[in-house]
Parts: structure tokens; C-alpha cells; sequence
């Protein structure tokens, strides 16, 4: 009986041990801290909840937390919607439809800086090029205002995560069961009525995780914020990761940003654990 | 109905062809602009490039000191990988064949940690590293090994489930000891799954920036992510030579996508399915 136990820890404790030292740990720690003036440098001194009190006073923080959520709803629907029309178009048979689906999920392999600073290239230089030869107006300075800014960082995640996300919605597309299309098609169904009467419903686990996925790469973008607009002008774009590094990093202080990361965790996981509950809901409702 | 049907595939293909080079667009003007003159790519910057000026590319790969970023990339990518391959597998199998207390709890510690957001650890994460003195290589694949345990041991976890345990009891029958059930019989059988995580922390690793940037951030050490932060800023008005060191740093991922398309679009689909 203890043979059996002590092969159970020998084997868990190399993952756990990591998992502890470096998730566990600093949350713990975390927590503490956000309760101090810590500078990264100095002794610090407990601050009682002062910290959250600036943070839930602060400008920059609130606008950061709203630019975040204003991107996320936009960019979420977006890449669902189009996410699932190119896994409908790519899962249609004809010529080409492995290579546009190799084409649509490409820039997911490349990481979010360096697709950051493509892009970069394309709103300051190609997008003013663009205008320039067909005469549409407002193409030039893409990443000079706040609004642009905010398109231009959607875009990019758009066409970033789409990709993915049709390969999550390929999956369910494909477990549809052929014999039941097949008898719409003997009922005389319209190609509409078999998508919203049969692969809709079939697919609806597919938009679960897709939401899942989606939420939390938007909620913690800072890469693609970082080399696309690098939260300018005067922050102005600049999202709640990136808030909690300039507060941490550049301003030095450690506790205050601590503070706002806990935030940023408590928000992060309520809605989480809401979109769970509910999905687990509709699953044992069907 | 038949024509109807033929009118609508060719719509569908019109769609698909505009879309697939939309999509493709930001590859094709980062490609050709970083064979351009600055002038030239000034003057018509959407053009195809009228010469090639492949000293772009030796400008970029000599400034990106690109064999020894390159190098940096693959060492933390390959060990990392490894290390969190052969323990989550273990960490997986043990918790999936044990029913007690303690494996329910750890199963669920790691998928709370999967709700723990980056940066609400980052920053006395660092602080408690580099008051040990972690703030190297070393100390990163640790670090990796911690972030990526919770998705690589769930998606382990989730696998041995289809992997009979009678068959762990033939063995025990036979006088194996865990040690050898585990790297004989399971985790030969566990090799899709392998194939998916492995490929799933690659693609993580290979392009991670934030955490790289508060680790290794010395010349030297410098993966391809952190090289690219620093040039980039050096010559965001040079923009001819900016497409050249993104185009160096795209080729392996895209020859390595090319290579392993099919595992990673199905390793893709299979982790979040799960």
C-alpha cells in the first residue's frame, strides 16, 4: 500500500514543485504585497488597502480596463463570426480549400510581437500607399489616433485568431452527422435551413470553447499592444497588461501594480468562471 | 439545382480567393519591401521590387546577430519542451491511476492555475527568482516548466483515460515496476498526445516575449523575440531593412509550419476540444 503512495508523489512531485515555485508562490506573495508600498528596492510598509483605493482612482488604470473591454467584446464577435464563415468556406469542397485553410491559420504560428511590427509597417506605410492610389481618404496615420489605434489593434487580432478559431469550428463541422444532411436534402431543405436547423445546434460546444479561448487571449493581450501601437498616443491605447508592467517596470512601483494585477485576476476569473458555469448549464439543460 | 449549385461553388471559390489573399497581403508586403531601396520602397511601396537587394538581408542577419539568436531560440524551446513533456506525462499518468485525496487535489490545483493570468504573478515571480539568483536560462526552463505543466498534464490526464489499466496490472503481475510500466507500456501509447503537446508549448515558447524580456534580457542570451524588440526600434524609419529581420525571423517558423501542418492544425483542434 505505501509502495503504491510513494510512486504517486515521485511522479507528481517535478510538475508540482514547478507549478508551486512559480504560479503558486507568487500569487501568495501577491497577495501581500499589493497590501505595500513595496519599490522593488526598499523595506516595505504595510498600506492597508490604499492601493486599491488608487487603482479604482486611477485614470490610466480605469481607461486601460475599459480600452481592454471595448477590444475584447469587438474582437471576440468578430473573430467568432468569421472564424466560423471560413470554417464553412474551407470545409466546402473544391479546389483549394486546404490551402486557403493553410493560408488562414498561418499567422497563428508567428508570434504577436513580430506580427505587431508587420502590421506596424502596413498602417504607417502600405495603408497610406493604399490611399494614395485609389483615392479612398482616411487611410494615412492608422496608429496616431486613439480610434484608429483601436481598429488597427482589432484588425490585427482578427486576423490573428480567426485562423484559429476555424480550426476549433472545423472539428465540430466535421462531426456533424452527414446522414442527417442528407435527409434534408431529401425533405427539399434550402442550404440556410441545413446550417442554422442542423450544424448551428451541433456546433454550439465549438462556440463554448471558442469564447473560452478568445476571451482570455483578448483580456491578456500585450505583445501585439506593444509593438503595434505601444499604447500610444499619450496611452491612450494602452491595455490593463500593459498598464501592470508600466506600473511594475517603468514607475517601479511594485505594490501599487501588485494591486492592480490582483484586480486584473479577481476580474479575469469571475468572468471565467461565469461563461463555465454557464456552458456547464446548457450542457446538462441539452 | 444542379445549376444553382454550380453558381454558388464558383461564388464560394471568388470569396475564398479574395479572402486568401487578403489574408496573405501583410506576408507579401513585408516579403517584397524587404528587397526594396529605401527610396523605392518609399516611391511605390505595394510594387513588386525591381532588383532584389539581398544586402538587406545580410545588413538585418549581421545585426540581428542571427545564428546565435537563433541558437538562444531553439536550446530554450527544445529543453523546455522536454522537460515538460517527460514530467507532465508522468505527473498525468499518476494522478489519472490514482484515486485518493491528494490526486483529486492536485488534478484540481492545476486547473486553477490555468485561470492565474501571467501577469498577476510576473512580478514577485521575478523578484522571488532573482533573490535566488534565477534570473538565467536555467531559471526560465523552470519557469516554462511551471506555466506549461497545467494544460500538458490535463491534456495527459485526459488521455490515459483511454489507456486500459488492465494492462498496468498485467504488468504489475509481471513484476515491472512503475518506472518501468510507465516508460515501456503507457507513455509509447500516450504518443499523439505527446505529438500535441509538444507541438502546442512550441509554438508558445518559440515566440514568448513577455517573459523571456524580465529573464534573459542580456546580449548574448537573447532568443529571436527579444533580438527582433530591440532591432525593430532601431530601424522603424529604415523600414527596408526592418522587412529583412522580420522575414529572417518568420523563415523557420514557416518552414517548420510547412513541415508539420497537418500534426499542428490537428494538435490545435484536439487541445481545445479537450
Amino acid at each position: 500500500m505505501s509502495q503504491k503512495k510513494t510512486w504517486f508523489y515521485l511522479f507528481s512531485a517535478p510538475v508540482l514543485i514547478a507549478l508551486f515555485l512559480v504560479v503558486i508562490l507568487p500569487f501568495i506573495y501577491g497577495i501581500y504585497y499589493s497590501f505595500t508600498s513595496w519599490d522593488g528596492v526598499s523595506t516595505s510598509a504595510f498600506v492597508g488597502i490604499q492601493n486599491y483605493i488608487n487603482a479604482f482612482k486611477d485614470p490610466g488604470y480605469l481607461g486601460a480596463l475599459w480600452f481592454t473591454i471595448k477590444f475584447s467584446v469587438v474582437s471576440i464577435a468578430l473573430i467568432n463570426i468569421i472564424g466560423l464563415g471560413l470554417a464553412v468556406l474551407v470545409t466546402t469542397k473544391f479546389k483549394g480549400a486546404n490551402i486557403l485553410r493553410t493560408i488562414f491559420f498561418m499567422p497563428n504560428l508567428i508570434g504577436g510581437l513580430i506580427l505587431g511590427f508587420i502590421w506596424q509597417f502596413i498602417f504607417v506605410e502600405a495603408f497610406s500607399a493604399f490611399g494614395k492610389v485609389t483615392g479612398i481618404p482616411g487611410l494615412g496615420s492608422w496608429l496616431a489616433t486613439t480610434n484608429t489605434g483601436f481598429w488597427a489593434l482589432v484588425i490585427v487580432m482578427v486576423w490573428q485568431y480567426s485562423g484559429y478559431i476555424m480550426v476549433i469550428y472545423i472539428s465540430y463541422l466535421q462531426g456533424v452527422d452527414q446522414s442527417l444532411l442528407e435527409a434534408a436534402d431529401l425533405d427539399g431543405a434550402t442550404a440556410m435551413q441545413k446550417f442554422w436547423r442542423i450544424k448551428f445546434p451541433l456546433i454550439m460546444p465549438g462556440f463554448t470553447v471558442s469564447l473560452f479561448m478568445t476571451l482570455s487571449n483578448c483580456f491578456k493581450l500585450y505583445d501585439q499592444n506593444l509593438s503595434l501601437t505601444g499604447g500610444g498616443p499619450y496611452n491612450s491605447t494602452q491595455m490593463v497588461a500593459m498598464n501592470i508592467y508600466n506600473t511594475a517596470f517603468s514607475m517601479n512601483k511594485m505594490g501599487y501594480a501588485q494591486a492592480k494585477a490582483v484586480v486584473f485576476f479577481v476580474f479575469i476569473a469571475i468572468i471565467s468562471l461565469t461563461q463555465v458555469y454557464l456552458t456547464s448549464r446548457k450542457e446538462i439543460e441539452a | 439545382m444542379q445549376e444553382e449549385k454550380r453558381t454558388k461553388k464558383v461564388l464560394m471559390i471568388i470569396l475564398g480567393c479574395f479572402l486568401g489573399l487578403v489574408w496573405i497581403s501583410p506576408f507579401y508586403l513585408m516579403l517584397t519591401n524587404s528587397f526594396k531601396t529605401k527610396q523605392e520602397l518609399f516611391n511605390d511601396t505595394l510594387g513588386l521590387p525591381k532588383t532584389f537587394h539581398f544586402d538587406n538581408y545580410v545588413n538585418s542577419a549581421k545585426d540581428l546577430n542571427i545564428v546565435n539568436t537563433f541558437l538562444n531560440s531553439l536550446v530554450i524551446t527544445v529543453v523546455s519542451v522536454l522537460i515538460i513533456i517527460v514530467f507532465s506525462s508522468m505527473a498525468g499518468y499518476a494522478i489519472q491511476r490514482t484515486k485518493s485525496k491528494w490526486s483529486a487535489v492536485f488534478y484540481m490545483a492545476f486547473v486553477a492555475a490555468m485561470l492565474i493570468p501571467f501577469q498577476s504573478v510576473m512580478i514577485p515571480l521575478i523578484a522571488v527568482f532573482g533573490k535566488i539568483n534565477m534570473l538565467n536560462r536555467p531559471g526560465l526552463v523552470f519557469m516554462y516548466l511551471g506555466f506549461g505543466a497545467s494544460m500538458s498534464v490535463f491534456l495527459y490526464n485526459g488521455a490515459m483515460k483511454g489507456i486500459p489499466q488492465v494492462l498496468d496490472e498485467a504488468a504489475i503481475i509481471d513484476g515491472a515496476s512503475r518506472w518501468q510500466i510507465f516508460t515501456k507500456v503507457v507513455f509509447p501509447m500516450l504518443q499523439p498526445t505527446t505529438v500535441t503537446v509538444a507541438l502546442l508549448n512550441v509554438m508558445w515558447i518559440w515566440n514568448d516575449y513577455l517573459l523571456p524580456s524580465l529573464v534573459i534580457n542580456r546580449p548574448g542570451s537573447q532568443t529571436i523575440p527579444l533580438t527582433m524588440f530591440d532591432f525593430f526600434g532601431q530601424f522603424t524609419k529604415q523600414w527596408h531593412l526592418a522587412m529583412a529581420g522580420l522575414t529572417i525571423a518568420i523563415i523557420p517558423v514557416i518552414v517548420f509550419y510547412f513541415l508539420m501542418q497537418k500534426q499542428i492544425i490537428a494538435g490545435v483542434s484536439e487541445g481545445a476540444v479537450k
